[in-house]
């Protein structure tokens, strides 16, 4: 539709339909970005009209002119970072890590938590420019040295330390708020927080994803019912 | 596709504020007749085709894609510098109003994000007063808008059944191309619905399941039009049919749904008559000495100037209360309250649509045999409001309607999926989480409502005097109040869904309100923001004709959401590009006669 690119096919079947969202993809910020800014000028112009010396201030840059700006509020979808510094220390994201397998532990059908890089979408979570970030980083950093301290308490040494049945012992208190005693109620908080972002980072995933048999996001000729075995699960046959 | 600025000439024959569904049709028609368009959109261009993320996995996002407030629907929704709250353009409540202003500053608008549910208002829905007393009546029927339903459904592409009930009319046999099959939470939803007396029926949504026929319809839609046949049929031969796949509220690089952007604005430039303008935020009316209006003033927002551009015509389509607030910002010692406002109801009866809705976990879609239930994105079945007799016999309690939006199953897994799983699970976790989570994964749906709010003197925007946006306009204060109606709605929309949940073997979540003012969204939180300029049949009683052109200021017209006299539970859209298109066959009669 812009000028610069070259004009759609004329007659847009399927395959043309997928080669333009693979173009478009590939090309995607290549004309951003390109135009000079206030900030590259040597001269401005003056009272009267006199060309002087460009004051030495820091303006802002020129937007480009056609495409994402890059703002918070205008983001390249296409080429997407969360760009914001990461808080959680090595320490706590070791410890968060061991609480991550509990909650999701490899089995025969895909692997654990922390080997997908759950860890990291949870540092991303909390680190976010958010007020709701701020609170649930203040969970987390609570619940991470709740967990070191009781573990201590019961078994003199940290969680990470924890053997499997120990690690348990300890999840098995706090692993339901609405029936968790008093004294594990906070903590029970915690870790529901941490199941449900365990849960977000793992199923999201390529590993997560096939590990529920989630099939879709591909592109169909067409688009038919669900299938005969469905309708007889559902009793709908 | 836009120019930077207008070009030389400075005159254009029309100009179109905004370029969502109402200008982005305004433009389209008029520009198709003949006409010198220039297009004002105080948001930055934006072209689907290269931007739009298809295919696209949560992962790939920050937050695995989840909403922020910079970002209301998830980092991948197609708005940009919009959502309830838009950088450097506040608005303000009066005390004890809580409403949200939704906005999208881009090209094409918020065409780019919305539903695609495209349901035609009915007979009753344009005479409601005559009907149960409330509210107003338009100043035309379902007769008079009915050949332009017709007329839009063909241009943009929209599926649907053949279904012809009360008050939901159909269309006519070649009008809407063939619903999708249904997934299967639909088919379950359907069999379950069908003892409590609720119909499930094909949705109408602006989504193409098959290409368009250029070689036919354009012909069709504009019989005697060589240039409309022309630019139509290139742009339908550039849209492809749906792929299945990819959320609609994302964009659509491939065309197959309706936006502004991939729909209307394209064969509006083909014809060469049609200069955008984008980073344009209009701010005041231009009027003549005699009343009429020359043009407009704008902020260039890239340099923060003002500019003007003039015209014979004006046509505001800048959503509306966007439009509202340009009307109103006109003032001069000629029009003391604002442009066309002599009825002093610009502003006046503002109206969104009522929603509220509930979860439910269902136990029959547990285990499902894996298939793919991405389909069209948008739901292919939905409810349309089906108490109309007992209603008007005063059995419910409120006046009017609602119908059920529904959705869940086997969709792409994302932020959040698995929340609350605990409570079914007794808090599950190890390899046990990861059994229930199989176990559990498709087997929730969701149920929304969405009602029609009666109009009242308590729900209205106008210009707070002491604050301006960073281009220095007055900003909307907004006052917002639910009545009786209302509430009572949203609460047996929420008692409504928990029966169907039940009758269909599943397990309620959260809590079925009684009061429904605990269960009501937020004014503006449903996004369908009507009525600060009505149409009417007296000057007294609305700011324009039935033509959308103002009472007041004859070569001024509107074609966005304001023009509403109710709101219908049916969404806006389908109806502001009806109105639109209708609005723009009388500007060139009244153009032809000499009028304007």
């Amino acid at each position: 539709m812009s000028d610069e690119q070259a004009p759609p096919p004329e007659s847009m079947d399927r395959r043309e339909a997928l080669k333009v969202i693979a173009v478009a993809a590939a090309t995607a910020s290549l004309a951003d970005g390109l135009l000079p800014s206030l900030a590259d000028a040597q001269q401005v112009v003056g009272p009267g009209g006199k060309v002087v010396p460009k004051p030495r201030i820091a303006a802002a840059p020129v937007p480009p002119k056609t495409g994402p700006r890059g703002t918070i509020t205008d983001p390249d979808l296409l080429n997407a970072k969360a760009n914001w510094p990461r808080v959680l220390t090595a320490s706590e994201l070791l410890t968060l890590s061991a609480l991550c397998d509990m909650i999701i532990p490899a089995d025969e059908k895909s692997p654990s938590a922390s080997a997908v890089g759950v860890p990291a979408y949870i540092n991303e979570y909390v680190s976010a420019p958010y007020d709701w970030a701020e609170r649930a980083l203040v969970r987390l950093r609570g619940g991470l040295t709740w967990l070191d301290v009781e573990s201590e308490k019961r078994f003199t040494k940290r969680f990470t330390a924890l053997t499997l049945e120990q690690r348990t012992q300890i999840c098995d208190d706090i692993c339901y708020a609405a029936k968790a005693k008093p004294e594990f109620v906070a903590a029970s908080r915690f870790f529901d927080q941490i199941r449900d972002l365990t849960a977000s980072g793992f199923y999201t995933t390529d590993a997560g994803m096939k590990d529920l048999q989630y099939i879709g996001n591909v592109p169909l000729a067409k688009w038919d019912g669900p299938p005969a075995e469905v309708l007889k699960h559902l009793g709908l046959g | 596709m836009v120019q930077a600025s207008p070009k030389s000439q400075t005159n254009y024959d029309v100009i179109v504020v905004g370029s969502g569904a109402g200008g982005g049709m305004a433009a389209y028609q008029l520009a198709v007749a003949g006409l010198k368009v220039c297009v004002l959109e105080a948001g930055r261009s934006y072209d689907p085709v290269r931007e739009t993320p298809m295919f696209k996995l949560p992962r790939q996002a920050p937050l695995l894609g989840a909403g922020t407030k910079h970002k209301p629907f998830g980092f991948f929704d197609a708005t940009v510098d919009g959502g309830w709250e838009v950088p450097g353009e506040p608005y303000t409540n009066a005390p004890g109003t809580d409403f949200k202003w939704w906005r999208a500053r881009m090209l094409g608008g918020r065409t780019n994000h919305w539903g695609r549910i495209s349901l035609r208002m009915g007979e009753y829905d344009f005479k409601p007063k005559t009907r149960d007393g409330l509210g107003a009546d338009w100043p035309l029927s379902y007769e008079d808008l009915a050949p332009y339903y017709d007329r839009t459904e063909m241009l943009i592409g929209v599926y649907g059944g053949d279904d012809n009930l009360e008050n939901t009319p159909g269309s006519p046999a070649g009008v809407l191309q063939p619903a999708p099959a249904p997934r299967a939470p639909e088919l379950l939803t359907k069999k379950h619905a069908a003892p409590l007396g609720i119909p499930v029926i094909p949705a109408h949504l602006a989504i193409m399941t098959q290409r368009q026929d250029a070689d036919v319809l354009p012909k069709k839609i504009h019989p005697n039009n060589p240039l409309a046949q022309k630019v139509l049929a290139q742009s339908m031969r550039q849209r492809a049919a749906c792929l299945w796949a990819t959320p609609c509220g994302w964009g659509c690089s491939v065309k197959a749904n309706f936006q502004s952007t991939t729909v209307l604005l394209p064969p509006a430039m083909m014809t060469g008559n049609v200069d955008i303008v984008p980073d344009a935020m209009v701010r005041e009316l231009i009027l003549d000495a005699s009343g009429k209006a020359t043009g407009v003033h704008y902020i260039d927002k890239t340099t923060r100037t003002d500019r003007q551009v003039k015209a014979r015509v004006v046509v505001l389509a800048a959503s509306a209360c966007e439009s509202a607030r340009i009307m109103l910002n006109s003032k001069s010692p000629q029009f003391p309250n604002g442009v066309a406002n002599s009825s002093g109801l610009v502003g006046k009866y503002l109206m969104d649509t009522v929603g509220a809705g509930i979860g439910g976990q269902i136990p029959a879609l547990e285990n499902l045999p894996p298939h793919n239930q991405d389909g069209a994105s948008g739901m292919h079945m939905y409810v349309p409001w089906w108490q109309y007799k007992e209603q008007l016999a005063g059995k419910l309690g409120f006046a009017r309607g609602y119908h059920i939006e529904f959705g869940g199953g086997r969709d792409l897994p994302g932020p959040g999926i698995f929340g609350g799983l605990e409570n079914f699970t007794d808090g599950a976790y190890g390899k046990r989480f990861k059994q229930e989570a199989r176990r559990y994964y498709g087997s929730f749906l969701y149920f929304s409502g969405r009602g029609e709010m009666i109009p009242n003197e308590d729900s209205y925007c106008e210009i707070d005097p002491t604050v301006v946006d960073q281009w220095g306009i007055p900003v909307l204060r907004f006052h917002w109040k639910w009545s009786d109606h209302e509430t009572k709605q949203a609460a047996h929309m929420q008692k409504t869904f928990a029966e169907m949940i039940v009758a269909m073997g599943g397990k309620v979540q959260g809590t079925v309100q009684t009061d429904g003012s605990k269960a009501i969204a937020n004014g503006g939180e449903i996004i369908h923001e009507v009525g600060t300029c009505r149409m009417g049949t007296d000057p007294k009683t609305s700011v324009l004709n039935q033509y959308c052109q103002s009472w007041d200021v004859k070569n001024l017209f509107v074609t966005d959401g304001s023009v509403f006299v109710s709101n219908a539970d049916k969404n806006p859209t389908l109806s502001i590009l009806a109105l639109a298109w209708r609005t723009c066959d009388h500007i060139l009669a009244e153009m032809q006669r000499g009028n304007i």
